[in-house]
């Protein structure tokens, strides 16, 4: 019955009426005429369950999901004037700018106002979903050794022994990712140790990426001995039941992303926009997001439970590295640090 | 009756408007001083964040050989966001051109003084913000540069602070209101107190207590009370003036009327011719009627007096009742007419002035054998009824010929078919000032089967 209600039609080339490029497009048909549009950074089958869950309450609405990079998801809102009626990112700094500068549109209801205070900004920008930034390990390459549990472990690993991890250490490239960028940045923020690891890494040949899932690739492949700063959701639902790595929560500081979602002013379906961030805030929502995708559902009590999570705030500090200049300086520094 | 008095807006409600009115201005007052004193603590919490923001940002420019390094600090806007959350606008420029942030927010229009921060009011993208501004030089290729920040911010979460503080200055308001209308209509009654327990007090007197009033009273009051006293004491010397000169009046007509009846009878025994008898009989007749009014009026004056004076004592009535009817006798039995005391409970006891109590019903009895003729009956009783002792004499004489009691208790006045008897028309004067001072009634009513009832309540002793 539902599988005939929504055909599927997925599209992997870029629409001609769309100025940003997109990497994934899929059309849920639902019964009747209203169509809701996401702008999103998540995969698509990471998100399918929780927009099959969500069109079981609303059969009525078709979703049109399509995929962007964070970059591209800022772009077309901020400069191409896409209209879409929900943009969900993991780039927390880019969704903060759009809603500072007025591109988001106001929402309230029981769901949103249930968040915390760190998880919500105003009442344009909303987290749907926290997970770790976490480093994975290749247990091959660790064997016999003990696996880090900080960042200065890790330091003294790569500098001890400098030949078994030339080469085969992996982080994003913040000059391409935007969530690489905004870990690299919130490392930066945490502590300085982030500069040092970065210059020891940066002596040995470290393969720059683009996402997290690639990463994991190379780590499985034994390609990798080492992954800084892996989402962990990606990591978790790759690695789990393989055993070939090791994921690792750094005791020292381990930043807590949010994923965000806003309806965007200019949404043509603004309402649809809300139904859908309300039934992703919703006990059901959070529920299919943690069981179904793999998303960790937003719970004060999990980060509260380990005191070296910190979850990034959603304030107004995060548009600091979105400052042309400051982004310009800070990649510079990276650059000097780690290219070399 | 009451008397209407010309009466105007009572003073304790004067008192109530007029404290309740202080009352809404001062509550008025508090609400709009802690409103200004909140807004204004709140302004300039925001705009020292806002100007700490400003130098922050400020500090961390560095000059350089390719130009003005600019180096936003994280806790700049970071600390932005401790009050509320608001949005965030920024603008950096060397002389004219913007180096970073938003280029349409406004420059100040006024000169800078270094890092002290200049604060205004703006509107950008449609919003009203606050800006901070500062001004630093930094030194590029050995020239100073002009470097502005401006950090901008809207003021959302401070209007959200302000308003949750006006609802905290209202409620404030409202209760010390709400505290001051309890505390005024206690401050009235009690500045009232005074006034009202002396009303209480005078009103609380029998209409014959003309003693001056001695009780304590506020010195607002004493003129007042001493203005009354004075009313009262020349009142009060009035009339026992009046009465002791009708008691003197009665007594000087009495004795030489005794006297010129002793003489008239013993003339009347001396003369033989009969148009002289009679006219020596009417003369007599004469004496007899301004004797007996002296008489009456002697007693009236006595009443009078001893209902100021009262001295009360245990009166059993029955015993009084019986005396009195036995002391009617003889006269009684002069005018042919059967007086008889009916049989009657023996614990009827009143708490009474006996001279008053006697006085009244000597009127009663004597009355009521006046007015009966001949092989009449005269039936005296006494009951108790409803808290009251009920005096009841009852003739068979010849009614009231339709006057009502009313009528026949003022001075002087005598029912319309009585001509042919002797009377000063105070009798029933007496009783009824007997039956007023004892705190009883008096009523005289046409009995169905002729003759005439009258009943004299006095209250009965209280147990």
């Amino acid at each position: 019955m539902r599988g005939a209600l929504c055909s599927i039609a997925i599209t992997l080339i870029a629409s001609t009426t769309l100025a940003f490029d997109i990497e994934q497009q899929q059309l849920f048909q639902g019964q009747g005429d209203e169509t809701l549009s996401i702008l999103s950074t998540t995969d698509i089958g990471i998100f399918r369950p929780v927009i099959a869950a969500f069109q079981e309450v609303r059969p009525d609405i078709s979703v049109d999901y399509v995929v962007a990079s964070t970059q591209e998801v800022y772009r077309a809102i901020y400069e191409e004037g896409a209209q879409f009626d929900l943009a969900v990112s993991s780039a927390m700094d880019l969704q903060m700018k759009l809603a500072n500068d007025g591109l988001a549109q106001g929402h309230s209801s029981a769901q949103t106002d249930a968040l915390p205070d760190w998880a919500r900004w105003q009442d344009q920008l909303f987290a749907f979903a926290q997970e770790p930034v976490v480093t994975v390990v290749s247990q091959a390459a660790f064997e016999g050794r003990q696996t880090p549990a900080t960042r200065s472990d890790l330091i003294r690993h790569l500098r001890d022994d400098p030949e078994t991890f030339r080469g085969r250490i992996g982080t994003y490239d913040p000059r391409k990712s935007g969530a690489g960028y905004l870990f690299a940045t919130q490392d930066a923020r945490q502590s300085d140790t982030y500069w040092r690891l970065s210059e020891v890494m940066g002596g040995l040949e470290p393969k720059l990426y683009e996402a997290s899932s690639a990463m994991l690739n190379a780590v499985e492949s034994g390609e990798l001995a080492i992954a800084y700063n892996v989402l962990g959701s990606y990591a978790l639902a790759r690695l789990d039941q393989k055993g070939a790595a090791t994921i690792i929560e750094l005791e020292d500081f381990t930043n807590i992303l949010l994923r965000t979602a806003l309806i965007p002013a200019n949404a043509e379906n603004p309402s649809g926009g809300a139904a859908f961030l309300d039934f992703l805030l919703s006990a059901t929502g959070q529920r299919v997001l943690e069981e179904n995708s793999g998303l960790p559902r937003i719970n004060a009590g999990a980060l509260a439970a380990q005191s070296y999570l910190r979850p990034i705030r959603l304030d107004t500090g995060l548009l600091v590295f979105v400052d042309p200049l400051k982004k310009q300086q800070f990649l510079r520094e990276w650059s000097a640090a780690v290219v070399q | 009756m009451k008397r209407v008095v010309n009466q105007s807006i009572s003073i304790r409600r004067r008192l109530l408007l007029q404290l309740l009115f202080v009352a809404i201005l001062l509550s008025g007052l508090l609400y709009l001083s802690v409103r200004t004193v909140a807004d204004s603590a709140v302004e300039r919490t925001q705009d020292s964040i806002l100007g700490a923001a400003t130098i922050a940002i400020a500090e961390e420019l560095r000059g350089g050989e390719e130009g003005v390094a600019v180096d936003i600090p994280y806790t700049a806007f970071s600390m932005l966001g401790s009050i509320g959350q608001d949005r965030v606008f920024y603008r950096i420029t060397i002389g004219d051109e913007t180096v970073t942030g938003y280029d349409e927010l406004a420059l100040p229009t006024e000169p800078l003084n270094g890092l002290t921060p200049l604060f205004y009011d703006d509107a950008y993208r449609g919003l009203l913000v606050r800006a901070a501004a500062v001004e630093r030089s930094v030194l590029v290729n050995g020239k100073a540069l002009p470097v502005r920040v401006i950090v901008a911010q809207t003021r959302t979460s401070q209007q959200t602070i302000v308003a949750s503080l006006a609802e905290r200055a209202a409620l404030l308001g409202i209760g010390f209101f709400v505290i001051a209308v309890g505390l005024s209509l206690l401050t009235a009654r009690l500045v009232v107190k005074p006034v009202s327990s002396l009303v209480e007090a005078v009103g609380r007197r029998g209409p014959q207590d003309l003693r001056p009033v001695q009780r304590p009273v506020p010195r607002e009051l004493v003129p007042l009370v001493t203005a009354l006293n004075g009313f009262m004491s020349r009142l009060s010397v009035a009339l026992s003036r009046t009465e002791t000169f009708i008691a003197e009046a009665a007594h000087h007509i009495r004795t030489p009327l005794a006297t010129l009846r002793a003489q008239a009878e013993i003339a009347l025994r001396q003369t033989e011719n009969e148009e002289a008898r009679q006219t020596i009989r009417s003369m007599i007749r004469s004496v007899d009627t301004s004797a007996r009014s002296a008489g009456q009026m002697l007693e009236h004056a006595a009443v009078v007096f001893r209902s100021d004076q009262r001295s009360d004592e245990q009166i059993d009535l029955s015993l009084l009742v019986e005396d009195i009817t036995e002391s009617y006798e003889p006269s009684a039995e002069m005018k042919g007419v059967r007086l008889v005391c009916l049989p009657h409970a023996h614990d009827i006891t009143v708490d009474a002035d006996r001279i008053l109590l006697e006085a009244a019903l000597r009127n009663l009895i004597d009355n009521a054998i006046k007015y009966t003729p001949k092989d009449g009956l005269v039936e005296v009783s006494v009951i108790s009824a409803e808290g009251f002792a009920r005096l009841e004499v009852k003739d068979s004489g010849r009614g009231l010929f339709g006057a009502q009691a009313a009528q026949l208790t003022g001075r002087f006045q005598r029912g319309a078919n009585v001509e042919d008897v002797v009377g000063s028309g105070l009798g029933l004067t007496i009783v009824k000032e007997v039956a007023r001072s004892l705190n009883g009634r008096f009523e005289i009513v046409e009995r169905e089967e002729g003759g005439t009832c009258a009943a004299l309540y006095v209250p009965l002793r209280s147990r």
